[in-house]
């Protein structure tokens, strides 16, 4: 994406990133460790985050959405592409200048089992970014007491350590961990993914009350398209380190036009007999292909239900010899498939 | 028990002796306890599960994670380890299997009753290649010749798609993507043309675009065998479309039964409403989510009255004090375990469960502390 997609935001975005791009090496076994090729992780990916929005990135297992989490906070150095954070350009950073810009930017992890460090109790878990960054003071323990009660964790209950809670409450202590710097763009990568639906309901509602009430922007993670419908505004979906297909949570699924989309919505079963019976489905074949050795020309062309089945031969040309471009068709919202239509699927 | 409880139990249950009575019920559970003793006390896992499975449906069990919903069929299985307090009926084709001798079950293991588990990279064996396993499930209960036996593994991997199926007779499991992992594991299951199939999260470690496809070569099992199927899942999605009845499992128990519409459309325990509240939904645009507020209470120990008291919205003293049994609602396929099921005639779940969670006080507190902080 070369343009800000749909109606771009009137104020500036807070987050902007262009033509990121995240390569791991991969070496050969054995004393020299060559390098005999590269995982492409994140290939030339470009959004926005405007003030108070959230953006959904959405995607299958290793599509490289959570690496793009990461380099976008400069967790991971890019390959190359940039990174601009209130006009800042945030991959050239060294670490002390990177320190500083961590107090607006930050991250919620996927399993609140292992990012809490089992031998702090939880005051000094949440009370940790304030110190580092010198900001602990007098009033400290109140700001900590505080979070706790806002994230509906009892502050009595700061004592203990991170194994006498719940997956839901470990999570709500991440959230509040992240929220004690009063940071303005929080990444949230799978923050539910761990948690069973009743509980999951509840971190979401929280997440929804607090970026109203403290104006944050969220760049949220996850493979989840129910959940990623709920919570986003917008939405970008990734397919092989690309986007595919961008719009509002209303564009897209009201009207999907990439394949792969039409795909990930359809194959999700809706939790209503009727309707689920009654459905069109559009299955994709095959897995994923290795991101070591990405298809040419456009990357899901290897299980697109479209190439396979109504393109001619002469069509298919383009998909083999051209990647398509991440751009409006006359869809409404920009979609990288040469042969874009809409669809409705719900 | 007093008698108008027993009235409305002998209609619950009326259908379900019919069914036996004509031989349709392949599989009974009746009063199915399970007991695991720990240190702390017994972890009461399941407490008096009964449910009837009739030849050829698809049975949907939903529940979160420590209903006890595995335990069941790892109990009807007898795969449970020998410290397992278990008591209570599991029949299948008229014959007990509770306490039968391994002898005995191991000719119905796999044979008649085929289990399907959640991650496919542990129920195959690593060091073997997966045209050995589907032949080995062959050669288990049939006398054929390798020949033979391979030839079916080949054939078993045409009907669940594994595209180049002679090819990959030859992969070990670290090979295959987890997709094709479980397919092996279906045509395994498969393999000798069982009755019943247990499929417990058979997606849940899967992509959705490779959950559909594992679906659907679910269905073709289904299809190819005629067998009835027992669909274990913490996704309400999953069943929606595909079970015939659906049970809902809570604390060990089953809370509510009914017909995958009943159960969808018009819940009669709070609990089941409280779920279908907290997904958040595909095909609507986007509306407050409505939890279930607190976390399912503990196993060990468990105080009498309801599971569900502490994070019900019509709980009443009664609750705490005795535990409703499953009772007839809408009709007598459709029971409920709650003391005041009519009350969710026509109830949402936005009437019963709020959506506020934030304490608003805390939170304007922390925002006025952490205003003054110096940039």
């Amino acid at each position: 994406m070369t343009t800000a997609p749909d109606a771009p935001p009137a104020a500036p975005p807070v987050l902007s990133v262009r033509n990121l791009v995240k390569h791991f090496p991969v070496r050969s076994r054995g004393l020299l460790r060559r390098k005999v090729g590269d995982v492409h992780a994140v290939c030339g990916v470009s959004f926005e985050l405007a003030e108070q929005e959230t953006l959904g990135l959405v995607g299958e297992s290793g599509c490289g959405k959570s690496t793009t989490a990461r380099v976008v906070l400069n967790l991971q150095a890019a390959t190359s592409g940039e990174v601009q954070y209130q006009g800042r350009e945030l991959t050239a950073l060294s670490r002390s200048e990177m320190r500083a810009l961590r107090r607006d930017l930050q991250i919620v992890f996927q399993d609140p089992y292992a990012s809490l460090d089992p031998r702090m109790p939880v005051n000094e878990i949440v009370a940790e970014p304030l110190r580092i960054h010198g900001l602990y003071g007098d009033e400290g323990r109140d700001v900590v007491r505080d979070l706790l009660r806002t994230v509906g964790l009892k502050p009595e209950h700061g004592n203990r350590f991170p194994h006498e809670f719940s997956g839901g409450q470990r999570q709500r202590i991440g959230v509040a961990r992240a929220l004690a710097l009063r940071p303005k763009v929080l990444v949230l990568d799978e923050p539910v993914s761990a948690l069973d639906v009743s509980i999951q309901a509840g971190v979401l509602n929280l997440l929804d009350e607090l970026q109203s009430e403290l104006g944050l922007s969220y760049l949220f993670v996850s493979h989840d398209l129910s959940v990623v419908r709920h919570i986003a505004d917008r939405i970008a979906v990734m397919y092989l380190g690309t986007i595919v297909e961008t719009g509002t949570a209303e564009q897209l699924f009201s009207g999907p036009a990439h394949p792969y989309t039409q795909a990930l919505i359809s194959a999700i079963p809706l939790p209503d007999p009727r309707k689920e019976r009654a459905r069109e489905r559009i299955t994709v074949v095959g897995d994923v292909p290795s991101p070591v050795n990405p298809p040419s020309g456009c990357r899901f062309r290897t299980r697109c239900p479209k190439f396979a089945d109504e393109l001619t031969e002469a069509e298919r040309t383009a998909c083999v010899e051209q990647p398509p471009e991440l751009v409006d068709r006359g869809q409404g919202h920009p979609a990288a498939c040469h042969y874009a239509e809409r669809k409705s699927l719900i | 028990m007093s008698s108008p409880e027993e009235d409305v139990f002998a209609v619950a249950q009326s259908p379900g002796e019919a069914a036996r009575a004509s031989g349709d019920v392949v599989l009974e559970v009746a009063d199915l306890t399970v007991g695991f003793p720990t240190d702390d006390g017994l972890v009461q896992a399941v407490r008096g599960v009964s449910y009837q499975l009739r030849r050829g449906e698809v049975l949907g069990i939903v529940g979160e994670s420590g209903s006890g919903k595995s335990v069941t069929s790892m109990a009807v299985m007898g795969l449970l380890p020998g410290s397992a307090k278990v008591s209570g009926s599991v029949r299948f084709g008229g014959r007990e299997l509770l306490g039968a001798p391994d002898s005995a079950l191991t000719k119905i293991r796999g044979r008649r009753i085929a289990m399907i588990f959640q991650d496919p990279m542990t129920s195959l064996n690593p060091v073997y290649t997966v045209g050995y396993q589907i032949a080995e499930a062959v050669r288990a209960h049939h006398d054929v010749s390798k020949e033979a036996a391979l030839q079916r593994a080949t054939e078993l991997l045409e009907v669940v798609r594994i595209p180049n199926a002679r090819a990959r007779l030859g992969s070990y499991p670290h090979e295959l993507s987890g997709g094709m992992r479980q397919r092996v594991v279906i045509a395994i299951a498969m393999a000798n043309d069982p009755d019943v199939i247990i499929a417990d999260e058979p997606t849940t470690a899967l992509d959705v675009t490779v959950q559909a496809q594992i679906m659907d070569a679910l269905d073709t099992a289904r299809q190819e065998t005629g067998a009835a199927m027992v669909l274990i899942t913490h996704d309400l999605g999953v069943i929606a479309g595909r079970a015939d009845r659906v049970l809902v499992m809570y604390a060990g128990k089953l809370v509510e039964s009914g017909s995958a519409d009943d159960v969808f459309y018009t819940p009669r325990m709070p609990y089941t409403l409280g779920l279908l509240g907290s997904l958040p939904r595909l095909d609507r645009p986007s509306e407050r989510l409505t939890p279930i507020p607190g976390s399912p209470p503990s196993l060990v120990n468990m105080p009498p009255g309801c599971p569900f008291t502490p994070r019900c919205p019509l709980s009443q003293e009664v609750c705490d004090e005795v535990e409703p049994p499953l009772a007839a609602t809408t009709g007598p396929d459709h029971t409920a375990a709650c003391h005041f099921s009519e009350q969710l005639v026509d109830a949402e779940p936005g009437q019963l469960f709020g959506t506020t969670v934030t304490d608003s006080e805390a939170l304007a507190e922390f925002v006025r502390e952490t205003e003054e902080q110096p940039s």
